[in-house]
C-alpha cells in the first residue's frame, strides 16, 4: 500500500504543478513509513519538503495554499499527532468554503496513518475517523487495499473539498497486490461489496477488512453466508449500499477498531434502522474497540479485534 | 527589569550574541575557570559513574530491542551530561516533567531500569513511575508537557512551596505552538520552571536549520522576557553550573529560566529510525569527539582523580541492568481488567457492559478449545 500511495502522489505531482507535498520528515527521509520516498529528489524541495515540527502550522498553512491556487497534500506523522492540528481542521479547513459563501474552496488532502496492532508507544494506535467524520465540511476516506488506496487518493487530490485520508498503517506493507501503473480513480462516497452473501451483512473498512475475511471463512464453515461491505469512504457515507445489503440479509454487524460509543458503528446502525427496520431479523451489532485508551503492546491483544471475535458476533447475530 | 536581577552568567552568555557556556574542552582542559562549579572529587566521580550507567543501560536496551525482546525504544546516547547534571540538581521535592529522552534524570528521581524496560515492553505500569516523587509520566505528544510544567509551577507558587519544576523538550518541539505558549505563560505568571531544550540537532531526520531561522534556541527566551542561556550540553560541568544557577533563580521567586543544552543525538531517534538516510558518517564522527563521557574522563585523568576501571564497572552495571530486564521481561501479568480499570475513578456502567460482554467472549473462546 505504501508504494500505491507513493505512486498516486507521483502521478499527481507529475501532472499538476499546483500539487505540493509536505510534513514532518516527508522530504529527505521520505516519511517515517517511506510513503513519500524519492519524491523530493524527483520534484525538488519547492514541491516536496520537510516542515517545522508543528501540526497546526502544517494544516493551517495548507489551508492558505489551498485558497490561493495550490493543491497541498500534507502528511501528519501519526493519527495521535493530528490533535494539535484539530483546531485548524475543525475551525477553518472544514468551514472556509461555507464561511466565504463559496468564494474560496479548499482543495487539500490531510494524510495520516492510523490504527493499532503494531506494538507501538502511546498516540500511535488510535482510530479517530469518527472525530473527523463528525466535522461538517470534511470528506473522510479509508482505503483497505493498495488498489483502492491509489484510486481513492487520486480522487481525494482532485476533489475541490478538503479530504482527510486515513491510511491503515498495520497493512501498509502487509498486503501485496498488483496495481496498474497508469492513472485511475475511484469515486469518493462509494462503498464496495467485496463479497456477496445472504445471511449477515458485515460492514468494515481499513485494516479490519482482512480480519473480516478470515472471520467470514470461519462463518462459511459454520454454514453462515456473509456479505462483506467495505465502506471505503466514511463521509459522505454510502447509504444506498448499506440499505440494499441489509434489506437483503436482514442482519448487520459493524466491525471497526475505534471506540464503540458515538462511532461510525453507531452511525451505521442508525442508517440500518432508518433504511431497513422492517427487514431486520436480529438487532444490529457493533464489534468495536472498548471505550478505553488503546493499551500498550502487552495489553493490546485484548483491544485488537480478532477474526475469532468477529466470527463470534456474526454467529450470535445469525442465531439470535 | 529582569536584567537587573539576573545572575551574571545570563549576561556573560547573552543568547543574542550566540555565546555558549563551556567549562572544559574535548580534551578535558578547563577553558573557563571562573565557571567551574565547586564540586568535590567524589561528586565528580559519582557523576561519571551515573553517566556510564545511563550509557550502559541505553546500549543494553538497544540490544534487547534488536534481539526482538523489546519494542520501539528511544535512545539517550550522547546526552547523558544533561540528564545527570539535571538529576544532581533536582531535589526530591522538585518536580520532573519529562519528554521522552532524559532517562538519567528519571533514574535520579528514583525510577528503576526495571520500570523503564517494563514501559518499553508495552506495559503502562512501567511508565507510571510509582516510586519517583513528583515525577510525571513520559510525554510523547511533542511539546504538550511544557504547559503541564507551567501549571505545576503555578500550584507551587500558589501553595508557597519551596519547589521548582524541571521540564524538557527537544529542538523540534520548539516549533510547536505549545512551546511558545508555555514560555509565555510561565513568564507572565513568574512561576518556577527550568525549561531545558535538548538541542540534539535533529527532529528525527529534520535538522535544526529547517526548524528555525533563530541564531540559536536560547534566544527564544528574549521575546518572552525570561532569562535564557545556551550551554554546552556535552560538558557536564557547564550543565551542572547552569542547573545550579537556574534552580536557585527559580526558587528565589523570580520566574522561569530557559536553558538550551547544545548536544548531539549520537544514536537514532528511535530504534525504528535509520540516521544513515539523512546524515553523514563524518558528522557523527566529529560530534563523537565531544562525547560527554570521554570529556569528563579526560578531565578526571588530568586532575589525577581517575580511579575507575570502566570495563569492570560496565560489566558490573550490565549484570545489574540485565537482572532488571529479566525481572521486567518475566512480568507477563497484564490482566484484561487493566485495560478498563484506570479509565475513570468510578467505572461507568457503559464500560462495565463492554467489559462483561468481552468476558463472555473470552469464556466462549475457552469452551471452544
Amino acid at each position: 500500500m505504501v508504494k500505491a500511495i507513493n505512486n498516486a502522489l507521483d502521478i499527481k505531482l507529475n501532472e499538476d504543478e499546483g500539487v505540493v507535498v509536505y510534513g514532518e520528515d516527508v522530504g529527505v527521509e521520505g516519511g517515517v513509513f517511506r510513503v513519500t520516498e524519492g519524491l523530493q529528489r524527483k520534484y525538488g524541495v519547492e514541491r516536496v519538503f520537510d516542515s517545522p515540527l508543528a501540526e497546526s502550522g502544517i494544516v493551517g498553512t495548507a489551508l492558505g495554499m489551498a485558497v490561493s491556487g495550490l493543491r497541498p497534500i500534507v502528511e501528519l506523522q501519526f493519527e495521535g499527532f493530528t490533535y494539535p492540528a484539530f483546531n485548524q481542521i475543525a475551525s477553518n479547513v472544514s468551514r472556509m468554503q461555507n464561511r466565504s459563501r463559496g468564494k474560496f474552496s479548499v482543495p487539500m488532502v490531510i494524510r495520516f496513518p492510523y490504527g493499532g496492532g503494531i506494538n507501538a508507544l502511546e498516540h500511535h494506535s488510535d482510530s479517530p475517523e469518527a472525530l473527523y467524520a463528525h466535522i461538517p465540511g470534511l470528506k473522510v476516506v479509508v482505503p483497505s487495499t493498495p488498489y483502492d488506496a491509489k484510486g481513492l487518493l487520486i480522487s481525494a487530490i482532485e476533489s475541490n473539498d478538503p479530504v482527510v485520508f486515513m491510511e491503515p498503517k498495520r497493512i501498509y506493507r502487509a498486503i501485496k497486490q498488483e496495481v496498474p501503473d497508469e492513472k485511475y480513480s475511484l469515486p469518493l462516497g462509494k462503498a464496495k461489496v467485496i463479497q456477496d452473501g445472504s445471511d449477515v451483512t458485515v460492514v468494515a473498512f481499513g485494516a479490519l477488512i482482512r480480519e473480516c475475511q478470515k472471520a467470514i471463512a470461519m462463518a462459511e464453515e459454520a454454514g453462515i453466508s456473509v456479505e462483506l461491505v467495505d465502506l471505503r469512504t466514511i463521509y459522505p457515507i454510502d447509504r444506498e449500499t448499506i440499505r440494499n445489503s441489509v434489506r437483503k440479509t436482514g442482519r448487520m454487524v459493524v466491525v471497526a477498531e475505534a471506540h464503540e460509543s458515538f462511532s461510525v458503528g453507531s452511525e451505521l446502525i442508525a442508517i440500518t434502522n432508518e433504511e431497513a427496520f422492517l427487514y431486520l431479523e436480529a438487532p444490529p451489532r457493533r464489534v468495536m474497540g472498548f471505550d478505553t485508551i488503546v493499551p500498550l503492546a502487552q495489553g493490546e491483544k485484548y483491544f485488537i479485534i480478532s477474526p475469532e471475535r468477529i466470527f463470534y458476533e456474526i454467529e450470535k447475530t445469525f442465531n439470535f | 527589569m529582569i536584567q537587573n536581577n539576573l545572575p551574571a552568567i545570563f549576561r556573560d552568555f547573552n543568547p543574542l550574541e550566540d555565546k555558549m557556556l563551556s567549562v572544559i574542552d574535548n580534551e578535558g582542559h578547563v577553558v573557563s575557570k571562573q565557571y567551574m562549579p565547586e564540586l568535590d572529587d567524589e561528586t565528580v566521580i559519582d557523576a561519571y559513574k551515573q553517566m556510564l550507567y545511563e550509557r550502559t543501560a541505553d546500549e543494553m536496551a538497544i540490544s534487547y530491542q534488536r534481539q526482538g525482546r523489546m519494542f520501539t525504544y528511544t535512545p539517550n546516547l550522547g546526552q547523558e551530561a544533561i540528564h545527570i547534571a539535571a538529576g544532581m540538581n533536582i531535589r526530591r521535592e522538585d518536580w520532573l516533567v519529562p519528554a521522552f529522552r532524559e532517562m538519567g534524570t528519571l533514574l535520579a528521581k528514583g525510577v528503576t531500569m526495571k520500570e523503564m524496560f517494563l514501559f518499553y515492553l508495552g506495559n503502562e505500569h512501567g511508565g507510571s513511575f510509582q516510586n519517583a516523587h513528583h515525577t510525571l509520566p513520559i510525554a510523547i505528544s511533542i511539546g504538550t508537557q511544557l504547559h503541564h510544567a507551567t501549571g505545576i509551577a503555578y500550584s507551587v507558587k500558589y501553595q508557597k512551596k519551596d519547589e521548582t519544576v524541571f521540564t524538557f523538550i527537544g529542538d523540534g518541539g520548539t516549533s510547536e505552538g505549545d512551546f511558545s505558549e508555555a514560555l509565555n505563560f510561565a513568564g507572565v505568571w513568574q512561576v518556577p520552571v527550568v525549561f531545558t531544550i535538548q538541542n540534539n540537532q535533529y527532529a528525527i531526520s529534520v535538522p535544526v536549520k529547517s526548524q528555525t531561522k533563530s541564531i540559536n534556541l536560547a534566544v527564544k527566551s528574549v521575546a518572552f522576557g525570561i532569562p535564557g542561556i545556551k550551554v554546552d550540553g556535552n560538558d557536564f560541568f557547564a550543565m551542572y553550573l547552569a542547573y545550579k544557577i537556574a534552580a536557585a533563580y527559580t526558587l528565589s521567586g523570580k520566574g522561569p529560566v530557559l536553558i538550551e543544552a547544545f548536544t548531539y543525538r549520537l544514536g537514532a531517534h528511535t530504534t525504528s529510525d535509520d540516521p544513515t538516510k539523512y546524515r553523514k558518517k563524518e558528522e557523527e564522527i566529529e560530534w563523537g569527539l565531544t562525547d560527554p563521557l570521554i570529556r569528563l574522563r579526560h578531565f578526571m585523568e588530568k586532575k589525577g582523580i581517575w580511579n575507575i576501571d570502566p570495563e569492570k564497572l560496565t560489566e558490573e552495571y550490565k549484570q545489574q541492568i540485565n537482572q532488571q530486564f529479566l525481572d521486567a521481561e518475566q512480568n507477563k501479568s497484564y490482566p484484561h481488567e487493566d485495560v478498563f480499570k484506570f479509565m475513570f475513578s468510578d467505572m461507568p456502567d457503559e464500560l462495565k457492559r463492554q467489559k462483561t460482554e468481552y468476558e463472555q467472549f473470552l469464556r466462549w473462546k475457552e469452551n471452544r478449545k
